[in-house]
């Protein structure tokens, strides 16, 4: 399955996540990912989409997006040329006889051990999330008791190549 | 000036142009209807039976003129009657503005009486709505919505008031003219060459049209076009009547009750142009297969509906008459007598359905409304068998004058609509055409028609049983009539005289051109009952993922 990475920069408004998730769901677009964030611009929110779909629904996605009178922009992130990030929190049952093994993992991934319990340990990674997925792989044979990853944020290296629509909305 | 949030909303709606409005009042939109108590002499409003007939009402308004519908109702049941008013008008791209009233700020989200998330609710159904939480803020979210509602491709647009902004009081300063303008889409001029030399150099073109050319004006542009490149031309049921019933070229109805031989014309053409429409599934009614052997030209002002249900080899984005216009002076002039003589044989074999003056058939009924109704007239319907009838027989010569729920296929939407286009229309006869299915929805409309003595003509085609669903249970269910034979005994006649009406019942040709002709002098409305036999079809047929193929004619 292909992974698309959308950039969508929306007027921040109150009720624009749910315009854009209405559209999905009714549409029936597939959403892997989607992150929230603000922008060096106050009145600017940038949502980065993972849809799955290719060819005929992917230019769908695109164009009913760009729609949106909250849309000001929106771009597929090149995949040569995006930096994709996410952020992994990972709680994994540990005690003495495993907390060496996990921390030896953690230092080949760069992870950062950031809570340390009795029967516990937390572990935060940020990467590309193939580095994450592998990280988790090895942590497979652990007991994993919770975990959350904030989804793709990515950028576009270079200069930015899409416009900014004018704002229709008061 | 200092204003009130209601008189702000007054203010705008002058502003606007619009002097009628239709509604129905409530608790939370108490102080807009002071507000319309006061301006009354400036807006007309109108009072329907229900919310959902003012949402139809004004939609109807909107497609006669052109202009934009405005609707009224208060929070919660109020707002969400308009439901399928507005959904009607999104999937049809009529330009609405809905204004509900809601609880007060203070009570939004405790699930108060009458509260209602409509903003939540007409997301997927509205290009785009509106909470207004601060009354500085309502001037011109008001303005925004009416520009919204009419740039680019129309729809409906909702603005949610809360009490205390229609009450709260603020510096209000007039604007006189709509501030925005719509900004001119450049036109691609490769792809209008490319356009151009496919069409100059087709041997079988063929245009398909639908509703964005009849809302975009485009009508004499596209006959022109028609005459320079010699095609034939088809339509959709939303783009009736913008080339006349007799023109030489004009194919009629495309789709899945379609003509056969504009079915037909699709399939074989060796160049397609597409204009203003989406090719939904009543028309593509097999998307891969559709026009399979054409390149196909694809004409929207939506980008969005290039290649969302059928892919096209040259796109076109911009307004339809802008488009056809820019294309015009590129082709050449044209004449196909090959072409023209095969579609002439394949009429021959066109469905014609049999006349019998022994009964009232639908056909009979719909010619002799068009001879007596005459070329001005408007037609509105509900939707199923008398809706397809109606496109199929009535003859269609003017544009925006066949008003009919096409997308959503709204049963219902006839009565409304019929008296808010009839509001708007002057001495033109309107004409709404219904089945006893769709009527029993929104006959309550009937009682608004009487206190503002709109004389809307009503033809109930009477087969009594919902003959649309049935004919498919025919067709495809082997005859087990799962609830369309609803066994009512209502009595039109005497039905009609508690609204204050008259209706009159027929079984023959001549006594319904002799109650049509009545109804035509008459000075508010009347329904005439047409009795027809349950087992009419509406004929040609194609099923559903079907193509020319699979077209029933018997």
């Amino acid at each position: 399955m292909v992974r698309n990475v959308l950039s969508v920069l929306v007027d921040n408004h109150a009720g624009v996540l749910a315009r854009i998730s209405s559209l999905f769901g009714r549409r029936g677009f597939n959403i892997d990912s989607l992150s929230v964030s603000a922008t060096d611009d106050p009145g600017l929110s940038r949502i980065t989409i993972v849809v799955s779909g290719e060819g005929a629904e992917l230019d769908q996605i695109l164009k009913q997006t760009e729609k949106l009178l909250e849309t000001r922009a929106v771009f597929l992130v090149e995949p040569a040329m995006g930096v994709l990030r996410e952020l992994l929190l990972v709680k994994v049952g540990a005690d003495e006889t495993t907390r060496s093994a996990l921390r030896e993992i953690a230092a080949v991934y760069k992870a950062k051990i950031i809570d340390l319990s009795p029967g516990s340990m937390i572990f935060e990674l940020t990467g590309e999330p193939e580095k994450i997925d592998a990280f988790l792989g090895m942590l497979c044979s652990y007991p994993v008791l919770e975990l959350c990853r904030t989804g793709i944020t990515a950028l576009q290296r270079g200069e930015p190549t899409y416009q900014l629509k004018e704002r229709m909305l008061p | 000036m200092k204003r009130n949030g209601s008189d702000i909303m007054m203010e705008v709606l002058l502003e606007q142009g619009v002097h009628r409005i239709f509604g129905y009042p409530g608790g939370a939109v108490l102080n807009i209807y002071d507000a319309l108590y006061k301006y009354s002499a400036k807006i007309q409003h109108v009072i329907t039976a229900h919310e959902q007939g003012a949402a139809h009402a004004a939609d109807g308004y909107a497609r006669l003129t052109g202009k934009i519908g405005v609707v009224l109702a208060t929070s919660g049941p109020g707002a969400t009657n308009l439901v399928t008013g507005i959904a009607t008008a999104y999937m049809d791209s009529v330009p609405l503005v809905a204004i509900t009233g809601n609880v007060g700020t203070g009570l939004i989200g405790r699930d108060s009486f009458q509260e209602v998330y409509i903003t939540g609710i007409t997301l997927p159904i509205t290009k785009h709505n509106f909470v207004v939480r601060h009354v500085e803020e309502l001037a011109d979210v008001l303005r925004a919505a009416f520009a919204i509602a009419q740039e680019g491709r129309k729809g409906p647009v909702l603005v949610d008031i809360p009490k205390d902004v229609s009450a709260a009081v603020c510096e209000f300063t007039p604007a006189p003219e709509a501030a925005r303008t719509a900004r001119p889409r450049s036109l691609d001029e490769a792809a209008l060459g490319a356009a151009a030399d496919l069409l100059n150099a087709a041997e079988r073109p063929v245009l398909y049209f639908g509703g964005g050319v009849s809302s975009a004006g485009a009508g004499e542009a596209l006959r022109a076009l028609a005459r320079k490149c010699d095609a034939p031309a088809t339509h959709t049921l939303m783009a009736a009547g913008v080339l006349g019933a007799g023109e030489e070229r004009n194919l009629g109805l495309i789709g899945m009750h379609g003509c056969a031989t504009a079915n037909r014309a699709v399939h074989e053409a060796d160049v397609l142009l597409m204009a203003g429409t989406r090719l939904s599934d009543r028309v593509a009614l097999s998307p891969g297969k559709f026009a399979a052997g054409a390149k196909r030209i694809h004409i929207d002002i939506d980008p969005a509906e290039i290649g969302k249900n059928v892919t096209a080899d040259l796109t076109l984005v911009g307004d339809v008459k802008d488009v056809l216009e820019a294309l015009l002076p590129r082709l050449e002039e044209k004449e196909h007598a090959v072409w023209r003589e095969t579609l002439r044989d394949w009429r021959k074999n066109d469905y014609h359905p049999k006349d019998d003056s022994s009964v009232l058939r639908p056909h009979q009924v719909m010619a002799a409304i068009s001879a007596l109704a005459g070329p001005e007239a408007v037609y509105v319907t509900d939707v199923g068998q008398h809706q397809l009838w109606a496109a199929q027989y009535v003859d269609h010569v003017r544009p925006r004058s066949f008003l009919t729920s096409g997308g959503l296929g709204t049963m219902g939407y006839g009565y409304g609509a019929a008296i808010g286009a009839k509001m708007a229309a002057g001495s033109r006869p309107v004409v709404h055409i219904t089945g006893d299915g769709s009527f029993h929805m929104n006959m309550n409309e009937a009682c608004t028609a009487v206190s503002y003595r709109v004389p809307v003509i009503t033809i109930i085609m009477n087969n009594q049983v919902l003959g649309m669903v049935r004919q498919w249970q025919t067709v495809f269910y082997d005859r087990r009539y799962s609830a369309t034979d609803p066994q009512r005994k209502t009595d039109f006649v005497r039905l009609a005289e508690g609204f204050g009406l008259r209706c009159t019942r027929c079984e023959t040709l001549p006594q319904f051109e002799q109650a049509f002709r009545a109804a035509l002098g008459a000075d508010g409305p009347v329904w005439i009952e047409c009795r027809i036999g349950k087992d009419e079809k509406v004929l040609p047929m194609i099923p559903a993922g079907g193509t020319i193929a699979d077209m029933m004619m018997d």
